[in-house]
Formats: structure tokens, sequence, C-alpha cells
């Protein structure tokens, strides 16, 4: 969630669902919310009942274009173009909030000699090397900043907040200019970057008239200010590709100049996927980070020491400067007593990083034979993840795999049944994988708690016993790890210290010895080592031992011994500011429900208006107060100056408002955090049947990673074998690849069919008939589909050339186990792996192309044969997928079929 | 209070007013409920219910699960949370039926290397089996230095997928042992 950090401090939603209702204008894109997540879009229609406009901008009409004002279908993958518009528009028209920008953004922050941008250098930034296709970024630095040394730099930079904020600007006060006409501050830097991002641009790049534009541009204006906020919502529609976070960078630009963050009816509403996306990342398995985001400690440092990793991590101003009771309490929560000051808390024992080892590498480590075993717990990579069909040829190659769900799911029997097997390119007796497919417990069989989209955290009761031998992971994690640390208990090897040491005494209840979900809840929140008292907060935690915490974000959920996250009290919703309900479930960090809310009030502590008042400095008791807990020190006055010297928080001014960045302003410009860029820069998808109309000398995003490789080939730019756009959407009625949905008797009924949305123009130029089988063919793969023929997608005129997208619902998969269930072709075997380069995801958008008719039986043949050798597990330390190629460095033109597996 | 929300202000309004009211609420009422709806009851009274939230998507509603002796009957919308105040989607709505489909594992299910069928085990069996794999997977794959000579002290020789419809507890215990254990290779969906 790099894009939000990196803008304001915290990788979640800025503000609550019911806050919508206050929005002015609620702008949706990359989202379709009436359907993904249609009862978070009911404060949607709330808003409009009370007069908001609605804006959908989608490459697909759906339902919530249905029930929009404005409804625009956009080219996918050109968001940042649109968005770039838009800034543009502000800029040009003087209509951005002028106070809140010059106070509360880097607006006037004067940026480094060295800067140069795509204007300046043809399509990309000052610091790029064609050579590795990475940035030096120090090149996009404050003037007067510093970066750390380059030693370390990474082939993926991690979500870290820490990493992300300025931590590593040890810089002393900044230069700035408030009059924002110094020629290198960043107003004039970002006013010149997207001074060519006009309307007619626009238009020839997204395929959206001048005139519609104009309407989104004027609209969100109107709706913003002193009385007005306007909201952005996005979800996946805007995470999944290859410029994903810049996407959102841009839409949290535009925000923050229309002084919309912070304020209620504002800010960047991120819907995410799943019930617990968001808790998954702050309680991380994500390889990079530790609880909290902090950084998991990287190698190719000397003498890496809790020390240096703290002076690297952490900041010298800002609220970063707590970094080392964090990790300190972290150690602490895991290696109990023997973490102690001389052995650096157990810090030396943690595993390093050194490549990238997310989802993707790792299984083409697989593929390639590196790995030995798997757990998939509530992830179906053989038709949920890109490019399935190498995913599931890479669990053909695994010696084995411990798959927990509810039911039979396609990566638990890709041996038994997948495309592969049919086609007779597998055969299931070759394959050695050993599968063990576990009973899992479902949500109301277990209790626990998931953090929801607008970071709340809420805890389930159980209701009943799960079924035979299903258990909860809580309960397979516990006795795994009794058997695990068992094992090593009396092994005086150096590098079993930590599971010697782990410290493991959650209590059991029940006859089947269910570990308490609430004692590790209260070692999440933290408590004092020496009394075991709770925490009520990370402003408690210390740097010496005295305190744990497993996740310094969630320190408090278990305050005063009370199970925070499972409070039930909505409170009087129709009070003012009732809606905020503080006392139903807990919110990070320190129950705050809107994030930067000191930003809603004026420099000078007063409310922006009447109508927008949410939390206020009160001059008579000397302190913060209003409707939510103060995201700003509770006593701090509005008139204090940071001296030019100060350190930690005191180096945050009274009116900073947000204050996890270094410099305690919203960042326009970010000068640290991300890879590929300081200001967002329209590249085109890593396949695409256009070239850049704005950068025509670099195409598509130059670091974006590519894992160029049999089965995962990409197609060139413009490829003539494949003109049309495709992207995938999410329907009401399903859920991600359809592993909780295809098999319940009533939702297979409501949408019992993979089907394929194109436009009558397309279908008549293939002949493909509405309601009829069509195949849909990429460089990766076929699959076929029902024709939807239908005007929900139209073609597109860009310049001289119309083009034509097709939507795919990505839900099927080829096994059910109920008679009453459905199976389909999955839509992500066309989809090929490459990755964002600051998170490794994929391009939810790519090019393919159509014809009338089913997909062929044949066997496929763009892989290589499975090795027929017995498995063999040797570490392969010169893995390419953990160094991956970035898009610069990708050679253009068709690939050669007869090219050798990388 | 949840109550006041379930209707438009201004529908709530036309209502009030006499006659048009009446109107309004033609075929929508108490009226409307036939004589055997009203007999059968409703087959959640007097059951037990527990509070829960909705496992789908990240809205995060709240849900009541009503339950007789121990068997779900039922799964609904809590009035009182403040995000869905009693509503439901069509996947909440059939989450019941998530719990009890058709399909749902209720034995450890193992093949083994080459095998062409399904075998059953033991949970205790499997636990076993499983741990001794990935104690024997950590030791395969253990690196204390990457090929630059760094210290890496790691293995490359297990990773865990999942987590996003996982409790923070779980994903906590996983992330706590995985990383004991020397494991880097831990991910999930969510990445962004």
């Amino acid at each position: 969630m790099p894009g939000l950090g990196t803008s304001f401090g915290r990788g979640g939603a800025t503000n609550f669902q019911q806050d919508i209702q206050n929005s002015d204008c609620v702008w949706i894109q990359g989202s379709s919310m009436a359907e993904a997540h249609p009862v978070g879009f009911r404060w949607v229609m709330k808003a409009k009942e009370r007069g908001a406009k609605i804006i959908h901008v989608d490459p697909h009409y759906s339902r919530t274009s249905a029930l929009a004002d404005i409804s625009l279908q956009i080219r996918a993958g050109s968001d940042i173009a649109f968005v770039g518009g838009l800034i543009r528009h502000v800029i040009e028209t003087e209509s951005y909030f002028r106070d809140y920008v010059v106070n509360y953004t880097n607006a006037g922050t004067i940026l480094s000699e060295k800067y140069q941008g795509p204007e300046d250098l043809e399509g990309v930034f000052a610091g790029y090397d064609p050579e590795t296709g990475t940035y030096d970024r120090s090149f996009w630095m404050y003037e007067g900043g510093d970066m750390p040394s380059a030693a370390g730099q990474r082939e993926h930079s991690t979500q870290a907040f820490s990493d992300r904020t300025g931590a590593g600007m040890h810089v002393g006060k900044v230069d700035s200019d408030p009059t924002l006409q110094h020629e290198r501050c960043v107003f004039q830097v970002m006013k010149r970057h997207y001074a060519r991002y006009t309307p007619e641009m626009v238009e020839r790049v997204c395929g959206i008239s001048q005139e519609d534009f104009l309407k989104v541009a004027e609209t969100l204006a109107e709706n913003s200010g002193r009385e007005r906020t306007s909201m952005l919502v996005y979800a996946l529609g805007w995470t999944q590709h290859s410029t994903g976070v810049q996407m959102i960078r841009a839409g949290a630009i535009l925000q923050l100049l229309l002084g919309n963050v912070g304020r209620p009816g504002g800010g960047v509403m991120a819907m995410r996927g799943h019930a617990s996306i968001q808790g998954s990342s702050d309680i991380p398995t994500l390889y990079e980070l530790l609880p909290g985001y902090l950084p998991m400690p990287r190698a190719a440092e000397e003498h890496l020491t809790l020390e240096s990793y703290v002076e690297k991590g952490g900041s010298d101003r800002g609220w970063w400067c707590h970094f080392d009771k964090y990790i300190v309490s972290l150690l602490k929560a895991w290696f109990g007593p023997n973490a102690t000051e001389d052995n650096d808390y157990g810090f030396g024992w943690l595993p390093k990083i050194s490549g990238n080892h997310s989802h993707f590498p790792t299984m083409m480590r697989a593929l390639d034979g590196g790995l030995e075993g798997l757990f998939a717990m509530g992830q179906n990579p053989a038709v949920g993840s890109q490019n399935s069909k190498l995913q599931r040829r890479a669990l053909a190659n695994l010696k084995w795999l411990v798959v927990r769900d509810l039911a039979e799911v396609e990566s638990a029997n890709f041996w038994k049944d997948s495309p592969e097997v049919r086609s007779g390119e597998l055969r299931t007796e070759e394959i050695q994988t050993e599968v063990f497919l576990m009973p899992a417990a479902g949500h109301v069989e277990k209790e626990g708690h998931f953090t929801n989209t607008q970071r709340l955290l809420q805890w389930r009761d159980k209701a009943l016993d799960p079924p035979g031998d299903a258990r909860s992971e809580l309960h397979f994690m516990h006795h795994l790890a009794k058997r695990v640390l068992a094992h090593y208990r009396d092994s005086d090897a150096d590098r079993d210290w930590p599971l010697r040491n782990l410290h493991w005494d959650y209590p059991e209840h029940g006859e089947h010895a269910e570990p308490s979900a609430e004692a590790v809840l209260k070692e999440i929140g933290g408590y004092d080592v020496e009394t075991g008292r709770p925490l009520n907060g990370f402003t408690e935690l210390g740097n010496d031992g005295s305190t744990a915490c497993g996740c310094w974000i969630y320190s408090g959920c278990f305050a005063d011994g009370v199970n925070q996250p499972r409070r039930r009290d909505p409170g009087d919703i129709d009070a003012p500011g009732g809606i905020v309900s503080p006392e139903w479930g807990w919110a990070w960090p320190a129950n705050r429900r809107l994030l930067y809310n000191r930003a809603s009030a004026d420099p000078s502590g007063k409310p922006w208006s009447e109508r927008k008042k949410y939390v206020w400095w009160d001059e008579d008791e000397g302190k913060w107060t209003g409707y939510d807990v103060p995201d700003f020190p509770a006593d701090k006055k509005p008139a204090y100056r940071a001296p030019d010297d100060a350190t930690g928080m005191d180096a945050i001014s009274g009116d900073d408002p947000f204050i996890m960045m270094a410099d305690g302003r919203g960042w326009l410009f970010s000068p640290s955090g991300l890879l590929d860029g300081p200001l967002p820069t329209h590249y085109e998808p890593l396949e695409s049947p256009v070239d850049n109309a704005l950068y025509p000398k670099v195409g598509a995003n130059p670091v974006a990673l590519v894992w160029d490789r049999n089965g995962n080939r990409l197609a060139a730019p413009g490829d003539p074998r494949y003109p049309v756009i495709a992207s995938t959407f999410r329907l009401t009625e399903h859920h991600t690849a359809g592993a909780m949905s295809r098999n319940l008797p009533w939702l297979a009924e409501l949408q019992p069919e993979m089907f394929c949305e194109l436009d009558p123009a397309l279908a008549a130029e293939h002949g493909i008939e509405d309601g009829e089988w069509m195949t849909i063919y990429s460089e990766r793969a076929e699959i076929e589909a029902r024709a939807k023929v239908t005007n929900r997608v139209r073609p597109m005129t860009l310049g001289d050339r119309v083009l034509h997208q097709i939507s795919l619902p990505w839900h099927w998969g080829f096994y059910t186990t109920s008679p009453q269930g459905v199976t389909g072709d999955a839509a992500n075997d066309l989809v090929p792996l490459s990755g964002d380069p600051n998170v490794s995801i994929e391009d939810k958008t790519f090019a393919c192309n159509v014809r009338a008719g089913r997909r062929s039986q044949k066997p496929g043949e763009s892989f290589g044969t499975l090795r027929s050798s017995p498995y063999s597990a040797r570490p392969d330390h010169d893995h390419a997928a953990e160094h991956p190629h970035h898009a610069g460095a990708r050679k253009a033109g068709p690939h050669d079929p007869a090219a050798p597996a990388s | 209070m949840a109550e006041k929300h379930n209707r438009p202000t201004m529908f709530r309004r036309i209502r009030e007013l006499p006659v048009v009211g009446r109107v309004a609420d033609w075929g929508m009422g108490p009226s409307a409920v036939s004589k055997q709806t009203r007999e059968a009851g409703s087959r959640i009274a007097g059951l037990k219910a527990t509070e829960s939230i909705c496992p789908y998507c990240a809205v995060g509603c709240g849900q009541i699960v009503y339950t007789r002796d121990g068997e779900l009957v039922d799964i609904e919308g809590n009035p009182n949370s403040p995000i869905n105040q009693g509503t439901l989607c069509p996947k909440g709505s059939a989450s019941r039926q998530l719990i009890q489909q058709p399909g749902r594992l209720t034995k450890v299910k193992y093949r083994r290397p080459g095998g062409t069928e399904w075998e059953e085990l033991e949970l205790e069996q499997a636990m076993d089996m499983i741990a001794e794999r990935v104690i024997a997977a950590r030791e395969n794959g253990w690196e204390e230095c990457d090929e630059q000579g760094w210290r890496v002290d790691r293995t490359l020789g297990f990773a865990h997928l999942g987590g996003a419809t996982l409790d923070n507890e779980e994903n906590y215990l996983i992330k706590k042992l995985f990383t004991a254990m020397g494991a880097v290779q831990i991910e999930n969906q969510a990445r962004i």
C-alpha cells in the first residue's frame, strides 16, 4: 500500500465507510464498488440522496456506472493520463485549495538541482540506469536533503512505511517557498510535469472526450474547498497494474491539491478485496515486512546489527523517531526472556532477504525445482493467481504441498483434473507432488478478528464447532509449532537459537486443545513484560526490553485488559459526529477512524468550515478535541513552531498534520519510498496495442518487473496478433477465483457461467454470436467463454484508430465439489506474471485476441516438458526470478518461440 | 436506533403523511403478511445468536449467526452494525452455505507422490508427517550466506501463501513460527 504511505504516511484507507455519506462528490475510479463492495456502496447512495454527485470512471459499464451521475469509459490502464489531466486542470484553473496546499503539503519545498523529470528526459526521471533498468533515487531529493548510501539499494522496494516516509532523510529544516513561485519548488515542478496532460491529450490517450473530461474536472473542483469535500474510492482496478502504485499516488496528489485529505467526506477510500487484506499486510504474511510495517532485515549490509537497522529504518524527525521501541518490543514478544540487550534481543538471528521473494518468484523457483514444500492456506493459486497455468506447473514440481481450505480446491487437485492433465500435457502418475489437503474451520467456527478495509479490527465470536477433523489455522499453526519446537529443543546449533527461544505459551482449551485467540491478541496489542499488564497504546512502548508488542500499530487493542475489537456499541449515530461510532470495534492507530484529521482544521486550529467540522483546537482546555481521536499530539498548540534543529516529534510544528512524514506534510512529490518515480507519469501497460502518446521513446513503465521466460512471454508493444485490450472484473455474486462461491448453490445459480463481454462491432468482425461460445487467447494461453455481446463495452477511438476492449470476470476454475456448483475457464490463465516495481503485483490489463467457437483441446505447447527426473531440492543460488528484469531492459519485437527457457 | 436508518428520510416523511402514507405503505406493511406466514413464525425465533463478521469482501459487515444445539440454522445481517445496519449482499446472505456446502471437508485427504487417487489420513498422523517435512525442508534449503557472501541465516526450502481471509491471530502465528524457522518466502494476496 505504498501509494498511500508515500503520500500521507500510512498505507491504509484514510476515512471510514460511513463517512462517505458526508461527501459532496464521490469519485470512483479503479473500483466497481456497487458490484464488488455492494454493502459499502450503500453509503455512496446515502451521499447521493443528500445531493452528492457520483462519478464513475472504468473500462467497463457496471452496476456502479448505472448509479453514477457521470459515468465514463476509459481505456484500461490509462488512468494516470486521466488523473494527470485533472491535476493539470486544477493547477491551470487555480481551483486548488490554496491555504491547504501551502500549509499542509510539500508544494513549496525546493528540490535539489539534480532533479529532472520525464519532460526533460523523454519519459524517464533523473537517475535512470538503462543497463539495470533501475533508478538512483538520490536525484529526487529535497534541496539539502540526503539519502543514505546506495548500498543495499533494492531491486524491489519494501512496503515498510518507515522506508517511504522520509526515514533516512537526515535533513535539517528544508527550504520552502510559501509563494509557490520558486522554479524548483514542488508546485512548479509538478506544473511543468503535467503541462502536456491537456484535455486533448486525455482524449487521445484515454478515449474520453474533452467535454466529458471537463465535466469530471469541474465537478470535483466545485465540490472541494472549505465548505465542500470530495472523496476518492479505488480498489483493485487500480492496484493491479504495472503502474498501480503510481495510479494511487496520482489520486492522492489530486486529493491533496483539492484539500480533501484528513477531512470528513474526503480522503482516499481504499476498498480491499478480501475480508482481512488490510490485516494481512498490517500483520504481514509478506516477505519483506515484519508486523507493523517494519522492514525485514536485508542482507548486503556490512555488520547488520540492531543498531544499524534502527539507524537506517528510523528517522530523526517525525513519528519514526520511535522506531527502536517498535522493533525491540516485537523481538521481546517473539523471543521472550532470552531476548536481552546483550544479544540485541535476538535481532541477529532473524532471516535476511536479499532478492525478491514474493509470490511470483517463489512459484518460479518451484517451477525450476528449487522449492521443496509449500503451504497454501486459504489461497488458491491454481486458478486465482496470474498466469495460473504456470502456477499449476509450479505446484506439479513441488516435493510436498499442504493446502488448507473448507473444500477441495483446484490447488489441491491439480494433479488429477487440471486442464494440463485433461489435455495430456501432464500425466498424473508422473507428478511427484505429495499433497495434504487439510479441512479448515469456517469463519463462524472459530474466534478471532479481521481488519476490514477501513483499518477496523472486528472480532468474531465462535458460534459452533467445526465438523470432523476441520480445525482453525490457529490450531494448525499452534500444533505444528509444538512439534517443530520439540524437535529443536535440545539442539545446540547457533541457527536454531530462534526456535529454542521462541516464546510460545498460548493456553489451550476444549477437547481439541484449541489455543486461545485472545492470548494471541493480547500479545499483538502488547504488554508490560514484568507485570503482564496489557498496554494502552504504542506511546507506552519502550526500547529497553520492558515491553513486548507483536504489532506496534495495533498496540492498545487489548487496553485495560478488554478485547477492544469485540466492542459492539454503535453509539448514537444521529448525534453530531455520531457516525464515527468509536466504540464499535477498534481502528488502528489508537482507534482513530479518520486519519490526518488535524487537517480538518485550519492552521490556527479552527475548523475550515462549520459544515466540515471534525477535530479542532480547544483553547480553553489547551488540547485538540472533536468527534474522533485527534491524529496529532493532544496538547500540541497550533502555534508551536519547530526549531530548526529539533528532532523527533518536536520537529513537527503545530500546523503539520501528517505526523508520520519527516516534514509533517502531505507529499505531492515523493522524494523517497518509490522505485519508479517521485511523480506519477503515464506509461502504457506492459502489453498494449498502442504507443505511448506522451513518451513515445519509453512506452511502458521502464522499471516494471518482467519475468521473460517460457510460459510467461509478453506480447511486444503493438503486436498485431493481439489487437484487443482485455481487463478483468468482479461480479457481486462471486468471490475472487470462486472457491468461496462457485460451490454454493445459490450463488452458482445466480452467475452460472464464465462469460466475456464484447462490443457488437468486435463480435461482428469475428462472427461471434451473443450467448454462443468464443475463445480468448493471449501469448500465454487460451480460454473459452460464453459471449455477451453488449454495449457495456464500447469501441473507442484513439486518434485515427478504433480499439476494442473486452471484459472478463475472473471467478471461474476447473473444479467444483458440488453437483450444484459451477466451473469454467480461469481468466487468470491469460494474464502474464509481471509487476509493479514497488509491490510486485501483476498487470490487470493485457493484450489478446478473440475468435468464435470453443478453444482447442490440444496439449499446450508454450512450456517445455515437465522434468521427469525425481525432484531435487537443492537451493538454487542463481535463481533468476528473484532478480527479475525491468521492462526498460526488455528487448522489443515478438519473441522467438524457439528461445530456450530462461 | 438502526431502524431509523433503514429507509431514506424522504420516504419516511412521505409515509408519515395521512392518506399518502397509507398509499406508500400499500402492499408493504404488516397487512401484506398472510395468516399462514404469520402463524409459521420466524425460524430463528428462540435460537442462540452469536455475533460475527462476514468473511467475503473487506467491507466488514456484521453478521448474526443463529444456531440450534450447535447446528447452524441461518446467518443474517447484524442490525446493530453501523456499517451494514442489518443488510447483507448476495454472498453474505449465502454464507450459511459456505459453512454447510455439499463438499465440505471433514477428513484429511492425502495424495502420495505419483498417486492417482485421494486417500484418507488421521489428523494427528498428517500433522506429524507435515512437521517432519517442514523440518527437513528447512534444513535442506538452509543458506548461511547468499551468493555475494552476505549473512542471510535463512531457508528457501519451503514457502507459505495465503492469509487475506485468515484472522490476524492466525497470520501472526504463521509469521512468528515461520520467521523463527528462517523462512522468508511468506506471502499472501495483499500486495499494494
